[in-house]
């Protein structure tokens, strides 16, 4: 299976071919992809050096342009496509239907790769865009178990590729509106979940309380790990209860399950992570391709190097492995 | 690993001229070094951010696009657009990139304050720049510049050795 990884500059992008990357990938500095952050991505000189060092260790690299074009706006997008094709991107990350058509027909010859943002998840979802779009790959949504995975694998004509370790969102990829809903901006249309504009922190006492626009998303006593400044990650008081309403602050982590993905069908792992700094690409990934080559009794020992980079200093399998259902 | 009181302590009775001569020169060093640092930062490069190092009585407050950095004494109140405080060393360690500096967030070494877009903006910035310490500080040194670079490269690796148990 091969190990994708994140970049969000290109000293990551270096670190993350060094520590033994198959492919590696990345975005343009503007909103065409889901990680649209102050001073991250990459510009057009920059991609074409990161190509270049990349082919030379005969690592891949591939661009998500994978947030939905605004109409009227749509040469931003069709631009990227463009220019990636031409800095010899190794696969373009789509996830707008518009922007897919735009690319199979302009560039027939590009590998388009479905991005978790399409929210393809079923066979008949994912059968489509091979057939209309001519997709090689698809990024599955972080809401299947394993079997799952396995029964779709059966019935699709593409490669799958899953996330198996990072940040985890609420598990509705290119749907989720709760960003959109506090700061009028969200990653499926601006790049940015819970944009930095929008977040305070202040010390109240010895807590740590984390603001998002208007609303408290958490407050954190002394002593406990922090998360970051997502709703879906907030603690909030519902009823008589307080606690985390829709998910804890935790990371994915599946590489207890390797072998198992293997079996139901995945060719790709990918690990999220491109708006983490280069000592967290290079540590992750290292340590990720040292898993995948070490026998099942050697990784929880190799893996729990990384509980402390995590969100929440926790890590979950979440809908991997479902046992709430 | 902090600095020990009795070694921050002197900090407090040195003229405040003589540590702003030292921290400049290195600071105009590094920004002549890495004139990436402000096309990353963009319109973030003209905001003002402080370093409180919650070790020594002293706050750094840095200007990237004129480029300046100012000195301060600790109990001296500063405005700034975006703060950082935490450990000298963690502070020096994000600059070159050694640590994730969300990790160190989550476990609560570094807090952040203020403008939270501009601080990310120079977080990513720093960390695509490549500063590297002793290499930075060998060359402004002359002659000198292997010995200073070898001296400072051992103390941050030693700094480094000590704080990586944490990382496991």
């Amino acid at each position: 299976m091969e190990l994708i990884c994140p970049a969000g500059t290109p000293s990551a992008f270096h670190e993350a071919v060094n520590a033994g990357a198959d492919a590696v990938y990345c975005g343009f500095r503007d909103e065409t992809n889901a990680r649209n952050f102050p001073g991250l991505n990459f510009s057009r000189d920059e991609l074409a050096q990161s190509i270049a060092y990349a082919r030379s260790k005969e690592v891949m690299t591939f661009v998500a342009i994978n947030t939905f074009m605004r109409a009227g706006k749509e040469a931003l997008w069709y631009g990227a496509v463009d220019d990636a094709v031409r800095l010899g991107a190794d696969a373009l990350i789509l996830a707008d239907f518009g922007l897919m058509a735009y690319t199979a027909e302009r560039h027939p010859q590009a590998r388009l790769h479905v991005s978790v943002q399409a929210s393809a998840s079923n066979a008949d979802a994912v059968n489509f865009l091979v057939e209309a779009f001519g997709a090689k790959r698809v990024v599955l949504p972080r809401i299947l178990t394993i079997p799952d995975i396995a029964k779709l694998a059966k019935k699709i004509s593409c490669e799958i590729e899953v996330f198996v370790f990072g940040g985890l969102c609420v598990m509705a990829e290119g749907r989720c509106s709760l960003s959109s809903y506090v700061t009028g901006k969200s990653p499926n249309m601006n790049g940015v979940c819970s944009p930095a504009s929008h977040v305070h922190y202040r010390q109240d006492g010895k807590d740590l309380v984390s603001e998002l626009g208007d609303f408290t998303i958490n407050r954190f006593p002394a002593g406990e790990a922090a998360g970051y400044p997502t709703l879906c990650k907030g603690r909030f008081d519902v009823g008589d209860s307080s606690g985390y309403a829709f998910e804890d602050p935790a990371s994915l982590d599946v590489m207890a399950h390797i072998d198992a993905l293997r079996e139901a069908g995945v060719s790709a792992l990918k690990i999220e992570g491109r708006q983490r700094g280069k000592a967290y690409v290079a540590e992750v990934v290292s340590t990720l391709r040292k898993t995948l080559a070490a026998g099942p009794l050697e990784r929880p020992a190799l893996m729990s190097r990384l509980h402390l980079l995590s969100e929440g200093q926790r890590t979950t399998s979440g809908a991997y492995e479902k046992r709430w259902r | 690993m902090r600095i020990p009181p009795a070694m921050a302590a002197p900090f407090d009775f040195l003229p405040l001229f003589v540590i702003q001569r030292a921290v400049g020169l290195v600071f105009a060093q590094v920004m002549a070094r890495h004139p990436a640092l402000l096309d990353r930062l963009g319109d973030h490069g003209a905001k003002r951010y402080g370093f409180l190092p919650t070790d020594l009585p002293l706050s750094f407050v840095v200007e990237p696009s004129i480029p300046m950095i100012s000195v301060l004494r600790r109990s001296v109140p500063v405005t700034t657009d975006a703060a950082i405080e935490g450990p000298l060393y963690l502070l020096l360690a994000l600059l070159e990139g050694k640590y994730d500096a969300d990790a160190l967030f989550f476990s609560r070494d570094l807090s952040v304050t203020g403008d939270m877009e501009a601080m990310l903006a120079l977080r990513n910035a720093l960390d695509d720049c490549d500063i590297d310490l002793p290499l930075d500080l060998g060359a402004m040194a002359g002659p000198f510049g292997p010995l200073v670079t070898r001296a400072v490269g051992y103390v941050r690796e030693q700094a480094l050795l000590e704080e990586a148990p944490a990382w496991n």
